[in-house]
């Protein structure tokens, strides 16, 4: 039995130590904002907090997150700091299939809580481990800085 | 919110979906009694299958296969040379045998190691320039030819000046779609339903009426939220459609086949690897006479859509030029490895960044800067095209090229350039340009002949209107823009009109996903609906308006002959790149890009600029950085890192602009955008490549090895 905090609540789970964290959020707890696209720690799309670090989620094993802090994207949507980041990626036009789009939040919102006021290059370092395959990453970069403008002295 | 201006951006229809990770794809869905599948792949490249041998399977898991299928054993496309589960001969390694079905992934894989195939293997043809020596003996999957008469050429050729021979090779392009393909068989007695990843789901109805033998209303296709195509779904999911479907009829259970990032880079279809043959006469200026362009494709073990990739490939050959005395000739060679299939430009890509190369090297021969060089010979509104069909409408390339001249300081940044690469050894800075187009729609009679698009809006009680049509919003944003145009017809608030995600059960054929066709031939036919609906309108009353494709009739197309006009319409663009070569490690930067593009109308600039960043991200890593390979047939590339399509660091901002030269027959004056995109990135990332090292390239992508490699044969030669 294994027991942590995901999105605020303490949960257990029966699954064996060396189950995927993204299969346990997917399969069990019916978190389905938590893609996968490679299953190998280079897409990012998968990307929740473990205790406030962005992790991949497809290279961890349960076992090694027993009284951790969990958050994926369902955990986030609720804040101030999401809703900034939501309305940014529609006004600067970062959404495309979507699909690396909840990883992408979850990166912007890690990287503006370390760093709120990054510049381009700044921003370009923090989603490299975000794969997007559609936008060309110009307009996700343009949402990150728009939600460090809209969201000055919330990060 | 009602529209002044349809190019004025509106929120997207997806996007909370999309945003909150909330909208399903089809590995978020669950249905009761389903299990997955697992597919048994040859191991072999060619080959007969001997035995098959399964192991003994638990209670709950059960094999699949061809004696399963109701229908013929081929997945329907063009020709019928697919099989849905191989079970005589193989012809390429991952071509699927047999599938296992059951509830519990791990138990599968580790069954499907246990099954047991034997086979009697021949001697495979591994690659393409196997394949062009063997060309008599080996399969010709398709072959056209057409232009001025040889005997012409080879009497214009003896007076010129010099003959310049060129071959140039273009490697594999992987989609990497971030969603992996997925499909869905859901069992019921009377009704199969498929959802998936998909972008043409007539395609993968006709396919499973063929499959299955059955009646019309037993099978039903529905999208899923397609999390990235590219071209990549637009063949490929016919096989997987076939497989979930045929495995759930036999098992009687709903099936699920998803596959992880490394089955889908190792056998779903990729751009084809070409080579191309320039040969071409010039004279003592080094002004064109005459040109001639073979080109041969790599099509992989089956023809699947080969053919009308050669087709695309063809018509492009001499890309936006008007050659004086031109011929060309193509062939789809079959070698056994994966299929190859659709891709974003479909064979345009190929043509584009060799006869931009070309080009490129002959104004090197003749002293001219390229970018004036490629301007003596630009088509004009009213020349023939290669194809003997025409440039009806007026083309803009000549403002936009000043425009982007201007805007990127091109000459000035020709001669810092020049000076700045003479002082620094190690760095050297290059700038490049390409010219390029896309036909838009079907090649040829298509539209008219196969497709025959036809489209409905439904009119609700409470007067929402719906759009119903087959199309896909695979990322680049139909769900809006269509929408729009319907809104803006019917001076409807925008969020007014709905489109649901497509059920061929309520929707008519509207056509494929594909071709830059579906904003400027739905949309159009869409827009000719709303007009019509909006005369008849009556509040509170339910109302439906069908519409179908009208051919306007031109130059009208011959296969055989190849001859006529191949598209409706073209869209234009031009880019400027620059880069900066490190002469040490090979490695490449970029440092600018500029894009000008003609569309017709823009119907969404915020969508526009998406397909243009994207695109352009695509066609230039397709320049330098994306490399997939295949060894005795099997693909080396299997995971992202292996691959290295572009990260956020890769890419730069990119200033472009789009010209306004609205189009008769596309909505609002629409033409197509979502290919044209990717076009322009790898020629001028090659050329930007040459300017700064001073040399010519016969290949792309252009890597830090082939760099490196060109770097010292330079040295041998000076040295
Ligand atoms: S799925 Fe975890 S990084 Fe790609
Ligand atoms: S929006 Fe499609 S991968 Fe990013």
């Amino acid at each position: 039995m294994i027991k942590f905090t995901l999105n605020g609540r303490t949960v257990e789970t029966d699954a064996p130590a060396t189950a995927r964290l993204l299969d346990l959020l997917r399969d069990e707890f019916e978190l389905i904002g938590t893609k996968e696209g490679c299953g190998e720690g280079e897409c990012g799309a998968c990307s929740v907090f473990v205790n406030n670090l962005l992790q991949n989620s497809c290279l961890i094993p349960i076992g090694s997150i027993a009284g951790a802090d969990i958050q994926t994207i369902e955990g986030i949507i609720e804040t101030e700091q999401f809703k900034i980041l939501d309305e940014s990626y529609s006004i600067a036009g970062g959404v495309q299939c979507g699909y690396c789009i909840p990883g992408m939040i979850m990166a912007s919102a890690a990287l503006l809580s370390k760093n709120p006021h990054p510049s381009e290059d700044e921003i370009r370092e923090g989603i490299s481990g975000n794969l997007c395959r559609c936008t060309g990453y110009n307009m996700i970069v343009e949402a990150i800085n728009l939600a460090a403008k809209k969201g000055d002295g919330l990060w | 919110m009602n529209l002044k201006n349809i190019s004025t951006s509106v929120p997207k229809k997806d996007h909370k979906g999309k945003v909150s990770g909330q909208l399903p794809y089809i590995s978020d869905v669950k249905v009761e009694n389903m299990v997955y599948g697992v597919l048994y792949r040859s191991p072999i490249a060619y080959g007969k299958i001997i035995s098959i041998q399964l192991p003994t399977l638990p209670e709950g898991y059960e094999a699949v296969g061809a004696e399963h299928i109701p229908g013929p054993n081929y997945v329907k496309i063009i020709k019928e040379d697919q099989p849905i589960f191989a079970n005589e001969w193989v012809n390429y390694i991952g071509e699927p045998i047999l599938m296992l079905t059951g509830k519990d992934l791990d138990i599968l894989y580790s069954l499907l190691n246990e099954v047991k195939v034997e086979f009697e293997e021949h001697q495979a043809i591994y690659t393409l320039d196997e394949a062009i020596k063997q060309k008599s003996v080996s399969s010709v999957l398709a072959n056209y030819e057409f232009g001025e008469s040889l005997e012409n050429i080879s009497a214009i050729e003896q007076g010129a000046h010099q003959i310049i021979e060129e071959e140039y090779d273009t490697g594999y392009q992987e989609h990497v779609y971030l969603e992996p393909q997925g499909m869905l068989a859901v069992y019921k007695d009377d009704e199969i339903i498929v959802q998936g990843s998909m972008q043409c789901l007539y395609y993968i109805k006709n396919a499973l009426l063929s499959a299955l033998a059955c009646g019309d209303d037993e099978v039903r296709v529905v999208q899923s939220p397609t999390g990235g195509g590219f071209g990549g779904k637009e063949d490929y999911p016919s096989m997987m459609a076939c497989h979930v479907a045929v495995a759930a009829r036999a098992v009687k259970k709903s099936v699920m086949l998803v596959f992880d990032r490394s089955e889908d880079m190792l056998v779903t279809t990729k751009r084809h690897p070409a080579k191309l043959k320039y040969r071409t006469a010039l004279d003592k200026e080094g002004n064109i006479l005459s040109m001639c362009v073979d080109i041969f494709l790599d099509g992989g073990a089956n023809v699947g859509l080969s053919s009308v990739v050669l087709q695309r490939a063809l018509i492009n050959s001499a890309g936006v030029y008007k050659i004086p005395h031109f011929h060309a000739k193509g062939y789809v060679l079959k070698t056994n490895t994966v299929p190859n299939g659709a891709f974003r430009g479909f064979g345009a890509p190929q043509s584009f960044a060799g006869i931009e190369s070309h080009i490129g090297h002959l104004s090197k021969l003749a002293k001219i800067d390229p970018l004036e060089y490629k301007r003596k010979y630009l088509v004009k509104q009213g020349d023939p095209t290669i194809t003997k069909g025409k440039f009806r409408d007026p083309i803009l390339v000549e403002e936009m090229i000043e425009d982007v001249l201007n805007v990127s300081e091109y000459k000035k940044k020709k001669e810092d350039f020049q000076r700045l690469n003479q002082q620094n050894q190690r760095y050297k800075k290059g700038i490049g340009t390409s010219l390029f187009l896309h036909g838009c729609g079907f090649t040829g009679s298509g539209e008219r002949d196969h497709i025959k698009a036809t489209v409905k809006l439904v009119k609700s009680k409470d007067d929402q209107v719906s759009l119903k049509i087959s199309n896909s919003d695979m990322g680049q944003g139909i769900l809006t823009t269509l929408c729009k145009i319907v809104a803006k017809e019917l001076d409807l608030p925008f969020e007014d009109i709905l489109y649901p995600y497509p059920d061929t059960k309520e929707v008519p054929d509207s056509g494929p996903t594909v071709a830059s066709r579906t904003t400027m031939i739905v949309g159009k036919l869409l827009e000719r609906a709303a007009k019509k609906l909006k005369n008849q309108w009556q509040t509170g009353v339910e109302q439906e308006i069908v519409e179908h494709y009208v051919h306007r009739e031109m130059i009208p197309w011959d296969e055989k002959t190849f001859t006529g006009d191949a598209y409706p319409a073209y869209s234009w663009g031009v880019n400027i790149v620059e880069v900066e070569v490190d002469t040490l490690t090979g490695n490449i930067k970029l440092e600018k890009v500029y894009g000008n593009y003609e569309v017709g109308k823009v119907i969404d600039e915020r969508i526009m600029k998406g397909q243009i960043d994207g695109g352009l991200a695509q066609g230039l890593a397709y320049g330098y950085l994306e490399k997939m390979t295949s060894k005795q047939g099997r693909i080396q590339q299997k995971s992202i890192s292996d691959y290295g399509p572009p990260t956020s660091l890769d890419v730069v901002s990119i200033e472009s602009k789009v010209f306004d030269n609205p189009y008769a027959d596309g909505p609002y004056g629409a033409k197509g955008a979502g290919e044209l995109t990717l076009i322009g990135g790898a020629p001028a990332v090659q050329a930007a490549i040459e300017d700064a090292l001073q040399t010519s390239f016969q290949q792309i992508p252009i890597t830090p090895e082939v760099i490196i490699e060109s770097l010292w044969m330079k040295e041998g030669e000076e040295g």
